[in-house]
């Protein structure tokens, strides 16, 4: 069992014919997942190691029956790609191009608000359900069959956290970056509840790191709703105030965002917290040894 | 990136805001000459930093006259003014801004930020207007006062009256603040801002709604499509190494420690500094050399850490995921040998080709310190910099 994504998934890539759009779908491929189209516009009818190219995502949906799409085009035509694929009624949007503008992000969900569509995303590294569908950058070989969720605002942090998870023998149901932009799609606790339901998932990884409030609602969430025990950690506690750490939604700003408050938040709601990122998989063990 | 605020000034001018009458002066003699265009009478002068609190820092003076206008242009430029904001070396000071003198009735605070939880733009006024919002905030949250913007619809008025009422503008003046909250709004719609704010926003005497500071941010995500913004810029203000590192597409924050680090990921760029820090040293800076960072990318990252003189030991951590390892090692080794690098290196690597590129740095001649994991790295580098001392 997993979340969002399985062996059954068809997805679509948005932007498959550029260089990153290219590299990664045919990773995705080889990996196992079931790469079924490509949108690129003008370039329909032609295709890319076997994958059928279309001008719209429209088309593409209606001679594939794509329901997730992956999109890699560069930023100042991101939005219009997940207008697109929202359009299309396509389940599950994965946007991993980053430096979408906040201005076009604001505008990208006041329309997905009330569509059937799901964001993941801009500036994630996307979604993978070890041994079945791989979706997005990750490195598809560090990831094992499992019962561990993975939720997280990094990229490569998080391949860090479920490496050390790999190599204790904890395998991963789904593993799962929200992004590290200041206005995205899934939250925290959006797939927090996801894999709350799903009987495949036994403990949650969730790493967080400093600016805005996405830990403290997500610590409250848990607080109140989390049959299943969660480890955490937040990167960027050395951090100064008023710079952005690499990504758009890591700054301290007005005193808010620190990391101080985010760890307290998650030990109150009984979130066990690595004190150090060497030792995300160990504190997961512990936290399973105690159940 | 941040702007000054003569910018500011003039951007919300285009938009329809009012701002009081002003010129910018580099020398005291500009100054003089600027007081005398504006009146010759009561005139104030603006320190032009990119940074807060100028007026308890002396960066902001009032002035009767335009020979005291010259002579507080002379004790601030070229001195370093310091802020609570500029940390203690402070900034320079190049220009100040002289303006006309105004006749206060009332200072209001309004700006336009994110409102992350509900990614839509919100309009934050309060009646408190001169003294910080978190100040504010802290004290009288009751004061503070906001509505949320439909991307769609924009700014609405009825959501400008409302606050124009309970902010108790007098009713006369109610048109005329709609007016400046939409202006505002547009400019940070417009622009691509992060922050736009007003502080304070004054009722004069006259009746006149005017902007008497103003500070704005702008998301660089947006650079593309504004280049009128991004020619504001003013490299003087910002610190010459993340500088360098931006014409590479490297993403460098300095910091005050002395241990250098270069990551791939922003998340774990941080998680880096954090550990560096468990293990009793303090990073140097912040470095993201990003995904796909190739071995020219690992040079001139190199090369950005090494110029910080206070470096006393280099940190790689790279989880190589779709970055190959023996493409970095290769990068690695060019770029130490290229450098001569001095102090103790540790590098981390993990991922794709891990093994190739262990050899690699082992087999190199340079004195690499190899570690496997997070914890082993910031261990030997703190260890190392500190057997150094």
């Amino acid at each position: 069992m997993s979340i969002l994504i399985n062996k059954n998934t068809r997805v679509l890539t948005q932007g498959i014919t550029g260089a990153t759009g290219q590299f990664h779908t045919k990773a995705c491929k080889e990996y196992g997942t079931q790469m079924v189209a490509g949108v690129t516009p003008g370039k329909g009818g032609t295709a890319y190691e076997g994958i059928p190219i279309f001008d719209t995502v429209e088309s593409a949906v209606k001679e594939t029956g794509a329901n997730a799409t992956v999109i890699y085009v560069p930023p100042p035509f991101a939005a219009d790609a997940i207008l697109e694929a929202a359009d299309a009624n396509i389940a599950l949007i994965i946007c991993i191009t980053e430096g979408v503008p906040v201005r076009d992000m604001v505008k990208v969900k006041r329309y997905l608000a009330g569509r059937s569509s799901q964001l993941l995303g801009p500036n994630c590294p996307g979604t993978i359900t070890p041994g079945e569908c791989k979706i997005g950058i990750m490195p598809g070989h560090i990831h094992k069959q499992g019962t561990i969720g993975v939720v997280s605002r990094s990229g490569t942090l998080t391949y860090e956290a479920v490496d050390q998870l790999t190599r204790l023998g904890m395998g991963q149901s789904t593993c799962v970056g929200i992004g590290g932009d200041p206005v995205h799609g899934f939250e925290f606790v959006d797939v927090l509840k996801m894999f709350n339901q799903d009987a495949g998932t036994q403990a949650v990884v969730m790493i967080g790191e400093i600016g805005g409030s996405a830990e403290e609602e997500a610590a409250d969430w848990i607080k109140a709703n989390m049959k299943k025990p969660v480890v955490g950690f937040i990167a960027g506690q050395t951090a100064p105030p008023g710079k952005r750490m690499g990504h758009a939604g890591a700054i301290i700003s007005g005193g808010k965002g620190t990391a101080q408050e985010k760890i307290d938040a998650m030990k109150q709601a009984g979130i066990g917290m690595a004190s150090s990122p060497a030792v995300i998989g160990k504190t997961m063990q512990e936290a399973l040894a105690r159940q | 990136m941040n702007i000054h605020e003569f910018q500011a000034k003039e951007i919300l001018k285009r938009f329809g805001v009012a701002v009081p009458r002003g010129i910018v002066a580099s020398t005291a003699e500009e100054a003089k000459k600027a007081a005398d265009e504006l009146s010759g009478g009561v005139c104030v002068v603006k320190a032009q930093i990119h940074a807060g609190g100028r007026g308890k820092g002396g960066g902001v003076k009032v002035v009767k006259n335009s020979d005291q206008a010259a002579e507080a242009a002379r004790a601030m430029l070229g001195k370093n003014l310091v802020t609570h904001q500029t940390g203690p070396e402070g900034r320079q000071v190049r220009r100040v801004l002289v303006e006309q003198g105004l006749n206060i009735a009332r200072e209001l605070y309004l700006a336009m930020v994110l409102d992350r939880a509900q990614s839509r733009v919100t309009v934050i006024c309060s009646s408190e207007g001169g003294v910080e919002i978190e100040e504010v905030a802290d004290k009288h949250p009751e004061k503070i006062l906001k509505e949320t913007i439909d991307p769609v619809i924009g700014l609405a008025p009825f959501q400008c009256r409302r606050l124009a009422f309970a902010l108790g503008v007098p009713a006369e003046l109610t048109g005329k603040m709609v007016g400046v909250m939409q202006g505002l709004y547009r400019t940070f719609d417009e622009c691509d801002a992060s922050l736009a704010e007003i502080n304070p926003l004054i009722i004069t005497g006259e009746g006149q709604i005017m902007a008497l500071d103003a500070k704005m941010n702008f998301d660089s995500n947006a650079f593309f499509r504004q280049k009128e913004i991004v020619e504001l810029r003013d490299l003087d203000e910002e610190d010459p190494r993340e500088v360098e590192a931006s014409k590479y597409d490297l993403s460098y924050i300095s910091l005050d420690g002395n241990i250098a680090c270069m990551v791939n990921g922003a998340g774990l760029a941080m998680a880096t500094m954090d550990i560096i820090k468990l293990y009793g040293g303090e990073p140097a800076n912040f470095l993201d050399v990003g995904g796909g960072a190739n071995k020219e990318k690992v040079a001139q990252a190199f090369k950005i850490l090494l110029a910080d003189a206070r470096v006393r030991g280099v940190l790689i951590n790279i989880f190589g995921g779709i970055m190959r390892c023996d493409v970095l090692a290769q990068g690695v080794v060019e770029a130490a040998r290229e450098l001569k690098i001095a102090v103790p290196l540790v590098v981390r690597m993990q991922g794709t080709n891990v093994e190739i590129g262990r050899k690699i740095l082992a087999e190199s001649g340079l004195a690499i310190i190899p570690a496997e994991t997070m914890a082993e790295a910031a261990e030997k580098i703190v260890n190392a910099v500190r057997s150094k001392a």
